[in-house]
């Protein structure tokens, strides 16, 4: 399991410095600067080399850094990957992947570009994208790809167009996919991240999406608004019962450690290694929240 | 020249405006002398045509009115980017042949780039206004065609100068949305409203001759009455005062921009760390883009608290008038609407009222609104290290905006929050020196950005109050720096030395001054 948060994932199109300026302004966990769909088949170059200087020049603050980059497939795919390793983002998301051999391939890729630029091979993190039927079938072994996969992503629209669906308010049409999105990823420890939500306007049908995937086992949200981004760490964000009662779970624990004693009882129920962990994940989620005080408040 | 209390050089004298004193401190120069009253006449004769008080025509009122070469004109500006007056009526006037004017409205649109070819040819040669933009204030930026500098004055400052009789109105041209033959005037009715009528109702009562003009005659009286008859000598009708599209738009929106409702999200946490945010709190929005979004999260918490405000002051929009409707707050108190629902709330409402330009925020007014509101939210084109404001001057010198209850405001209320974004056009917001003080440093408590708050260091408590809820605050210097390694730093502007424009600090001392920009 990995340390950082990833509740949001905000896309920004690679070709708009403005956005990309501010993108940090609005604390995502992740930053995903688009190469792909956001820009134009005729932008492509331009975009590469703003996302490139950016990465070069601009202060991302807190936030995780990545670039969704074209698929491998398309001509843009190896000169994305070799623009961008030199410029150390923190990973590069594989749209469209469909099986164990498309992330290796970005592996293979980043290793040898890595190499090149003299950085220790792992430098750059690969995320992969679920986003067809083939995809969803191959998501275990995907998840198990690459020692460098962190994080594994759904996304909603190809896949509906992949399985002659569409998408429908309640996303009956998506369980599946969604779930086995997370059960290969959590399997593997890396984080599940749940895909975007289009009706920007709509706060209320945002978070109810969001409280969705957070129930089903999604570590986070991809983002195409900023508003967006807040309203995903609410969701995410313990409950003060939550919190109280996982700080119980931790003091307790401690202190048996500090006595020696392998086995403790908070109120009644026994403490193990599943349950401290899960105690640890409450209190590192709202630790990483503007203020423990904004969960107390609620 | 001589260096003021905001490290300004300004100027001891100027011909035509004669001895001028320095800004010393916000309160620390006295009021001296007593107010202006204009002369007694006797009243025109109720009826239409020569002689009489109703008059067709603006170049019968212009004669009957006795204005002459060398003397000072007035008129508001809440017909907005909509006015058709100015233009009409200096037309007007140049077709007179009368010359050599002082221009004097409450503000200066772009629409009244119109009046470029009056001042060219002179028969405008003197300006004093709270604010200008577009190609005129570009004009006026970089030429020097007047006599003497524009003096910008603040609306506050504006209303004190006519009290004091410093800023003599020989005619004051007036319009209004709705009139009687009489006099009576309002801008809640007609096809022109613009709702209240706040800053002309000081030249209506200070002006030594009074045109009302209108392009809706009602029967009398004309109600509501925000200009009463006893202080107007004519009333013209014409065809048009105003276009409504310019004038004003139905609703103001709030902000859509993620990067602005970042801002207003953070300048919420400061109101709320502050302490202001209490039953009873009174509240001005301002004008910027962040500050109709506050009002709506101020909504959102006081639905959830229960809390509720008291008055509301300065310019009102729709948002703020549903605020009053449904309870949040107690009163508005109104010198400007900004868009018809408004307009539509003062019409309607009775705990929405009018109020004058002095009332608002006159210095030396017996009691200001300004003086006693608790939280104020105020704009910034730049603010320096010590917080001095611009709002007059663009980031390339020329003059672009107003003056406006800045300073006014930001003297006596309570909370003085500038929402800016840190960057703007490629632009640092927090520079070394702001081009054009219009208010000082020591009236600023905090400044909220995108990329982070500063608080004043003058104000101690408040950073503590923040910091023991949470927020970070960091200095205005690291802002600058922020701002800095995204943009680097700007170079100086190529300027002369030549003063194209004075700034009064609303007690009428001089807080800086506008160069000729090269």
């Amino acid at each position: 399991m990995s340390n950082r948060l990833r509740r949001s994932m905000l896309f920004v199109p690679g070709n708009n410095p403005a956005l990309i300026i501010d993108a940090p302004v609005f604390t995502p966990d992740s930053i995903i600067l688009d190469l792909e769909d956001a820009v134009a088949v005729d932008q492509k170059d331009a975009a590469r080399e703003l996302v490139v200087s950016a990465l070069k020049t601009l202060d991302f603050g807190v936030c995780e850094v990545c670039v969704r980059i074209n698929g491998r497939h398309t001509p843009f795919f190896a000169a994305d990957v070799s623009a961008l390793v030199p410029v150390k983002p923190h990973a590069l998301r594989l749209a469209m992947v469909e099986s164990a051999e498309d992330v290796a391939c970005l592996d293979e890729l980043l290793g040898r570009c890595e190499a090149d630029a003299g950085l220790p091979v792992g430098t750059v993190k690969i995320m992969a994208s679920i986003e067809t039927a083939k995809g969803v079938m191959n998501a275990s072994t995907i998840a198990l790809s690459s020692p460098r996969l962190v994080a594994m992503s759904f996304g909603a629209e190809d896949f509906t167009n992949s399985i002659q669906s569409e998408r429908t308010p309640g996303g009956h049409e998506l369980l599946y996919a969604r779930t086995a999105v997370v059960l290969a990823a959590r399997a593997a420890g890396i984080d599940p991240i749940d895909t975007v939500f289009t009706l920007v306007e709509d706060d209320a049908a945002f978070k109810a999406d969001v409280r969705a995937a957070k129930q089903l086992g999604f570590a986070g949200k991809s983002c195409v608004h900023p508003r967006q981004i807040a309203l995903a760490h609410e969701v995410f964000l313990p409950t003060p019962e939550e919190l109280s009662k996982a700080e119980r779970v931790l003091a307790a624990y401690t202190e048996a450690l500090e006595r020696g004693a392998g086995v403790v009882a908070v109120e009644g129920r026994m403490v193990d290694g599943p349950i401290v962990a899960r105690a640890q994940r409450v209190v590192d989620i709202a630790n990483a929240s503007k203020s423990l005080r904004e969960v107390r408040a609620r | 020249m001589v260096t003021n209390k905001v490290g300004r050089s300004v100027p001891s004298f100027i011909e035509n405006l004669g001895e001028l004193k320095p800004y010393a401190g916000v309160f620390a120069t006295p009021p001296t002398g007593a107010h202006y009253a204009p002369p007694i006449r006797r009243h025109l004769g109720i009826g239409m045509g020569a002689g009489k008080k109703f008059l067709a025509s603006l170049r019968e009122a212009i004669l009957a009115s006795g204005l002459k070469s060398g003397m000072t004109i007035s008129f508001h500006h809440h017909f907005r980017n909509g006015d058709m007056l100015v233009n009409m009526v200096v037309d007007e006037i140049a077709a007179l042949g009368i010359k050599d004017l002082t221009l004097a409205p409450s503000s200066l649109q772009n629409i009244h780039q119109a009046l470029i070819p009056h001042i060219r040819s002179g028969v405008i040669t003197a300006i004093t206004t709270s604010g200008l933009r577009g190609e005129l204030a570009e004009v006026l930026t970089r030429e020097s065609l007047l006599k003497s500098p524009v003096v910008i004055r603040s609306h506050g400052g504006r209303a004190r100068a006519i009290e004091a009789g410093e800023l003599k109105i020989d005619v004051a041209f007036l319009g209004a949305s709705s009139a009687d033959v009489y006099g009576n005037m309002n801008g809640i009715h007609g096809p022109a409203a613009c709702g209240s009528l706040g800053y002309a109702m000081v030249d209506a009562q200070y002006a030594d001759f009074v045109v009302g003009i209108t392009d809706n005659i009602v029967p009398y009286p004309a109600l509501p009455i925000s200009i009463p008859q006893t202080q107007v000598d004519l009333v013209v009708k014409v065809d048009k005062v105003g276009d409504p599209k310019g004038i004003m738009t139905g609703a103001t929106r709030i902000t859509r921009d993620p990067l602005e409702l970042h801002i207003a999200a953070q300048a919420m946490r400061v109101i709320e760390a502050s302490g202001y945010f209490r039953e009873g709190f009174s509240f001005q929005a301002g004008t910027g883009g962040a500050s109709l979004a506050v009002a709506k999260l101020l909504k959102e918490s006081m639905a959830e608290t229960g809390l509720r405000g008291g008055f509301c002051t300065g310019g009102s929009t729709g948002y703020i008038c549903e605020m009053l409707q449904e309870g949040y707050f107690s009163a508005i108190l109104d010198t400007q609407c900004f868009d018809l629902a408004a307009v539509e709330s003062l019409r309607t409402n009775p705990r929405h009222v009018e109020m004058s330009a002095s009332y608002y925020a006159n210095i030396h007014a017996k009691a200001c609104t300004a003086h006693i509101t608790d939280i104020m939210m105020l704009a910034a084109t730049e603010i320096d290290t010590a917080f001095n404001v611009n709002v007059l001057t663009g980031s390339d010198g020329i003059m672009m905006g107003a003056s406006g209850g800045h300073s006014d405001t930001a003297a006596g209320t309570k909370l003085r929050l500038v929402t800016a974004p840190l960057i703007r056009g490629r632009f640092p917001i927090v520079v070394d020196s702001v081009h054009t003080v219009i208010t000082p440093g020591e009236c600023i408590d905090v400044l909220v950005t995108e990329r982070g708050i500063a608080v004043n260091p003058a104000q101690k408590t408040l950073k503590e109050q923040l910091n023991d809820f949470g927020i970070e605050t960091v200095s205005i210097e690291e802002l600058q720096w922020r701002a800095e390694k995204l943009t680097g730093k700007p170079e100086p502007l190529a300027q002369s030395e030549e003063l194209v424009a004075l700034v009064e600090y609303r007690d009428g001392t001089l807080i800086d001054v506008v160069r000729r920009i090269l």
